[in-house]
């Protein structure tokens, strides 16, 4: 019984895949033909995007990134609109995201309020300067940010790749900056049925790397989870669990700054906007019932393969190429 | 152990209003999005952009986009909520408006426990957002 569902989940699985992969690069194909309708049919795109969102935001909770880091790329590399809107729409579809996720996390007490409020204020403050700058890159030319965004993605994907999260690092002594601010807490761990203490090291370090997150997040429109795991759990010595709930809480923070800048400058587009939002909370809800009978390891490679694709054909279509499509 | 899970796990009352506030926002923005994309795409109200434009314009940078359908930035679309396409932005504003409001209540109750750092470190929040929200930065024009 349990192997077919296992088996169905798997089989659903490849099917929202081949989906992600292909939709669009099918429609990018027909591409021509669909030119001619587009002059009247303004909801080809719109209808293709939204299942699109869809099937991202299963596979974005199954993979465990944030939807604004596989939307960005795949979306700009795929779909004709311009990398503003894409920029500006993705930061509303991850802050949409991370915003749902918030109530449970606070509730559980998982994401930590007392680490997160001065990550926040700095990642906040820099995805403001980086939403301008990527603005204005984009007003010079707008294949700069293709082609950073992706090398940023590539970048991720090897992140993804190496980077082993500790689940409860050793702090052997706190510093100065995170004793002053008192950054650390216990939580409860389900699995080992005990309460774990923990406190931050090296935290200006880290404090220091929030504004390199910020401006990446800021420029490119990406939700930051990628980046902000890491420096909470290698850096500074955060456990992974807060880690992970304390970042999804920072993304509702960081990503509304920038959300604020793409949104006064005129790039969320309704018409596109709304399908790639509700999609994509649709599909995380979906997403987050598959995901009980599902294989997440093997969904995360599959995802950090769809990340490499996305940032070379990010790279391909910033140089104009042409070589993916 | 139950109790010592209770008491580890127990969070703060402005926590929880903080959570309640978001929960209650992020549903009605997601609410009011639906609900206007409707109004939006089966005409019931006029849009100010046609969506027959928009194909021809959504491959272009958002600075002609804007110059080409007369749009405003910045808060501008608040004199064009009787349209259906701007009509959206009720939506967009309440879902990113969310976190300031929620802050509002982190704010009061670092207040309230004397934590200056934090009570500092909340104002700065609300001030670096409200910045971002005004359209004093960035927003441009054209």
């Amino acid at each position: 019984m349990i192997n077919t569902r296992v088996r169905s989940v798997n089989l659903l699985f490849v099917l929202i895949m081949l989906i992600v992969l292909y939709f669009p690069a099918s429609a990018s194909g027909l591409e021509h033909l669909a030119t001619e309708a587009m002059d009247t049919a303004w909801w080809f795109w719109p209808t293709i995007l939204f299942f699109f969102c869809l099937a991202l935001g299963v596979l974005a909770v199954m993979a465990g990134v944030g939807g604004g880091v596989l939307y960005v790329p795949l979306v700009s590399g795929f779909f004709p609109f311009h990398i503003d809107f894409v920029r500006g729409i993705g930061l509303m579809v991850a802050l949409a995201g991370a915003l749902a996720a918030g109530p449970g996390l606070l509730r559980r007490n998982l994401a930590n309020l007392r680490l997160a409020l001065p990550v926040a204020l700095i990642a906040s403050t820099c995805s403001i300067m980086g939403a301008i700058l990527g603005l204005y890159l984009s007003s010079l030319n707008p294949d700069i940010i293709q082609i950073c965004l992706g090398v940023t993605i590539v970048g991720i994907a090897v992140l993804l790749v190496f980077s082993k999260n500790t689940e409860k690092p050793v702090v052997k002594k706190q510093d100065a900056v995170g004793l002053a601010l008192g950054l650390g807490g216990t939580y409860w761990d389900d699995g080992a049925r005990e309460s774990v203490e923990w406190k931050t090291h090296r935290t200006p370090l880290g404090l220091f790397m929030f504004i390199i997150v910020g401006l990446l997040a800021g420029v490119f429109g990406l939700g930051a989870g990628w980046a902000n795991v890491p420096v909470l759990n290698l850096l500074m010595g955060v456990p992974l669990k807060v880690s992970v709930a304390t970042s999804k809480f920072l993304l509702s923070i960081t990503d509304t700054s920038a959300a604020w800048i793409y949104m006064n400058r005129g790039c969320v587009i309704p018409l596109i906007g709304v399908p790639s939002i509700v999609g994509l909370m649709m599909g995380s809800l979906i997403g987050v019932k598959i995901l009980a009978v599902a294989k997440p390891k093997m969904i995360r490679y599959i995802v950090i393969v769809v990340l490499f694709f996305a940032g070379l054909k990010a790279i391909d279509k910033g140089l104009g190429l042409g070589l993916l499509g | 152990m139950n109790t010592q899970k209770d008491q580890v796990h127990k969070p703060s009352r402005d926590q929880i209003i903080y959570a309640n506030l978001l929960i209650l926002g992020v549903w009605l923005g997601i609410v009011i999005l639906v609900i206007t994309y409707f109004i939006y795409v089966t005409g019931i109200l006029s849009p100010h952009v046609d969506m027959s434009i928009i194909p021809k314009l959504w491959d272009k940078g958002v600075t002609q986009y804007l110059e080409v359908t007369h749009s405003p930035h910045g808060w501008g679309w608040l004199s064009l909520l009787g349209k259906g396409d701007f009509l959206n932005y009720i939506g967009f504003t309440l879902l990113a408006l969310m976190t300031i409001g929620c802050y509002l209540v982190l704010f009061r109750g670092y207040l309230r426990q004397k934590d200056w750092i934090f009570s500092a470190i909340a104002l700065l929040e609300i001030v670096v957002l409200s910045l971002a929200a005004s359209g004093i930065m960035g927003s441009g024009s054209h």
